[in-house]
């Protein structure tokens, strides 16, 4: 079976007055249906610029899509007109957004802000779309919803709002639901019930879903496969249980090793990986992390490597690294 | 529409502003209807007489007295507010909508066409309003559609430069990716996102204008150059009336009252609206 959706060498670039930022550089990846495809990554990892640039929500100019291919659905979205652009978003691909609190309309109820896709995709009525919005307010768990359909966003909390972009995303019952860093706002308790709701909502309606965050515990707890990305370039991706048990880029241990872990006494410095964040304006020769990187080699600074299969690994484990990261830990662990 | 005058009955000023607009939309609606003597026609016998009230001699029945060709005043002021409330009305509402439409789409696409309408704007604001008007008005001619137009002119202005920076603010906002998101078009995201968010300050400027307006219309007419007589209107009767401000107060100050009342009401009202329609404020009640 053809997969959902298909990147082939996705490369995107924004033209600013200080240089060409090469944002997503050459990024290449599938996601079967049904499949929960976890995308971790720091800030201007490219991880939004891409998911965004594919349905084309990114500005241009600045931005342009230098080349590359989305197949999804058996359609390249990159060349469909701005028409078939917008008869696709909402409809075949949801979105979920950042911040709940900025991204619903404050003057205007929720009721119309759900109905809103359905009238647009479906023709619906406000008469038909109201029974479908309360039966998705019900859906992504806001109680009472008859009587919360007409309250305007200001009255709902973080999480009850997150809960009403959930419900505007998946209305139109997409092939694809887009979460773009959609817990990042909100604290650790609302984010777990989110988590909970997706969890559940993919068991009852089975979207595919792409998750975008920063935040690895996230995706170990929803994920299927989790695509770490950094500098514009996927650094590694696999199943979530071999990626994080046993990862093979430099920046996915790092980011890993910086994590707290519970249980230890006393207080340690969390570790931190050196450096900074690239320079997206550099020709994006090379590993990108390979400055940041303890193991780097020379080859790393001159020459990109590509997205291989990691050795004796899982199938779908693949890594872009020239170093042997498992031979270089056990070699850093051999020295007194 | 009942939570509507239930919210009015809880605002004093609000409420006091909507009866007293009501007042003044029917008089004027109602004006043939209500036995006032004919506004036009004169009666040189009862030239300038006082208000009945005032206890001085006052031949006939004129509550407001008469004018220097002895006609009722209160009639004058009851058929000018036809001319000048649906004068005022309709370049507010013309100006409101041109001005909001092109400050959305000079805000939502900014580049070349909000280039061009600012420095339009720009340039119309460096000219007194006045002048322009005045310009306008002789080169067409005094008549109503043209005080229309005129007025309009010079009104569309406020809301085109207000309305243009919330949109900038506005279309970088989250809610508008969102809404780009669900497929909305440029069209949906500027009628259904942007203008129910831009509502709550073109009714502010509305109110405003409007009150500028009808003080516009009453200095056009003062100068001659709107209603043309011996149609009332409140501004040309200020302008005949000043000359006898000595001997027959009553003259220029019934109307300059009607006109600080309806600027006044429809302030005061504005002022509510402004309030109802802000959804936060609106449930706080």
């Amino acid at each position: 079976m053809a997969p959902l959706l298909e990147v082939r060498n996705l490369t995107v670039a924004f033209d600013t007055p200080s240089g060409t930022v090469h944002a997503v550089n050459d990024v290449s990846y599938t996601i079967e249906e049904g499949e929960t495809l976890g995308i971790v990554g720091e800030s201007g990892s490219g991880k939004s610029v891409h998911a965004l640039s594919m349905v084309g929500l990114i500005a241009t100019p600045p931005g342009r899509i230098v080349r590359g291919e989305v197949v999804f659905n058996g359609r390249d979205l990159l060349k469909l007109s701005q028409r078939e652009l917008l008869d696709l978003r909402g409809k075949e691909i949801g979105f979920v957004f950042q911040d709940p609190m900025t991204s619903l309309n404050p003057v205007l109820t929720v009721e119309r802000q759900i109905a809103e896709p359905l009238k647009r995709h479906f023709g619906m009525t406000s008469a038909q779309a109201r029974a479908r919005v309360i039966e998705l307010l019900e859906l992504v768990g806001i109680p009472d919803a008859a009587r919360r359909a007409g309250q305007y966003p200001h009255e709902f909390s973080g999480g009850m709002r997150q809960r009403v972009m959930i419900a505007i995303g998946i209305s139109c019952n997409p092939k694809l639901l887009i979460a773009d860093e959609a817990t990042t706002a909100l604290d650790v308790t609302v984010q777990a019930q989110i988590l909970d709701l997706v969890r559940d909502l993919k068991r009852k309606i089975g979207t595919t879903v792409i998750w975008i965050t920063h935040d690895m515990g996230v995706v170990a707890g929803l994920a299927d496969t989790v695509q770490v990305m950094y500098g514009g370039r996927i650094m590694e991706r696999g199943p979530v249980r071999s990626v994080f048990h046993d990862p093979r880029s430099a920046y996915t241990w790092g980011l890993l090793k910086s994590l707290p872990h519970g249980g230890k006494r006393g207080v340690t410095r969390l570790y931190q990986i050196p450096g900074n964040p690239p320079d997206l304006t550099r020709d994006p020769i090379g590993d990108p992390f390979a400055p940041r990187n303890p193991f780097a080699t020379d080859r790393c600074k001159v020459e990109t490597p590509p997205l291989v299969d990691a050795a004796d690994s899982v199938a779908g484990h693949k890594v872009a690294a020239w170093y042997d990261l498992r031979a270089a830990l056990a070699t850093q662990e051999a020295r007194p | 529409m009942k939570s509507f005058f239930l919210a009015l009955l809880k605002s004093r000023a609000g409420l006091f502003g909507f009866v007293l607009v009501l007042v003044f939309v029917l008089a004027a609606l109602l004006a043939p209807y209500l036995g006032l003597p004919v506004p036009t026609r004169s009666n040189l016998v009862a030239r300038m007489v006082a208000p009945t009230w005032t206890g001085a001699f006052s031949p006939g029945a004129h509550p407001l007295g008469t004018d220097e060709l002895g006609r009722d005043i209160l009639s004058r002021i009851v058929h000018g507010s036809r001319v000048t409330l649906a004068i005022a009305a309709a370049a507010v509402v013309l100006g409101g909508i041109v001005g909001t439409l092109l400050g959305i789409v000079a805000g939502y696409y900014r580049g070349m066409v909000d280039r061009v309408l600012m420095r339009i704007v720009d340039i119309q604001l460096a000219l007194p309003l006045m002048l322009l008007a005045l310009l306008v008005i002789a080169a067409l001619g005094p008549s109503t559609t043209n005080l229309i137009i005129v007025l309009s002119l010079t009104s569309w202005l406020r809301y085109a430069r207000i309305i243009r920076g919330q949109v900038l603010a506005l279309r970088e906002r989250e809610f508008i990716l969102s809404a780009h998101a669900i497929g909305a078009g440029t069209w949906r995201i500027m009628i259904k996102h942007l203008l129910p968010n831009v509502m709550t300050p073109a009714l502010v400027i509305a109110t405003l204008e409007l009150a500028r307006i009808i003080i516009m219309d009453a200095a056009l007419s003062f100068l001659g150059l709107g209603v043309q007589p011996p149609n009332p209107s409140w501004g040309r009767m200020l302008a005949d009336g000043r000359v006898y401000i000595s001997t027959a107060w009553w003259i220029v100050t019934f109307p300059g009252i009607a006109i600080l009342l309806t600027v006044l009401s429809v302030n005061l009202l504005g002022d509510w609206l402004r309030d109802y329609f802000d959804p936060k404020l609106r449930t706080m009640r």
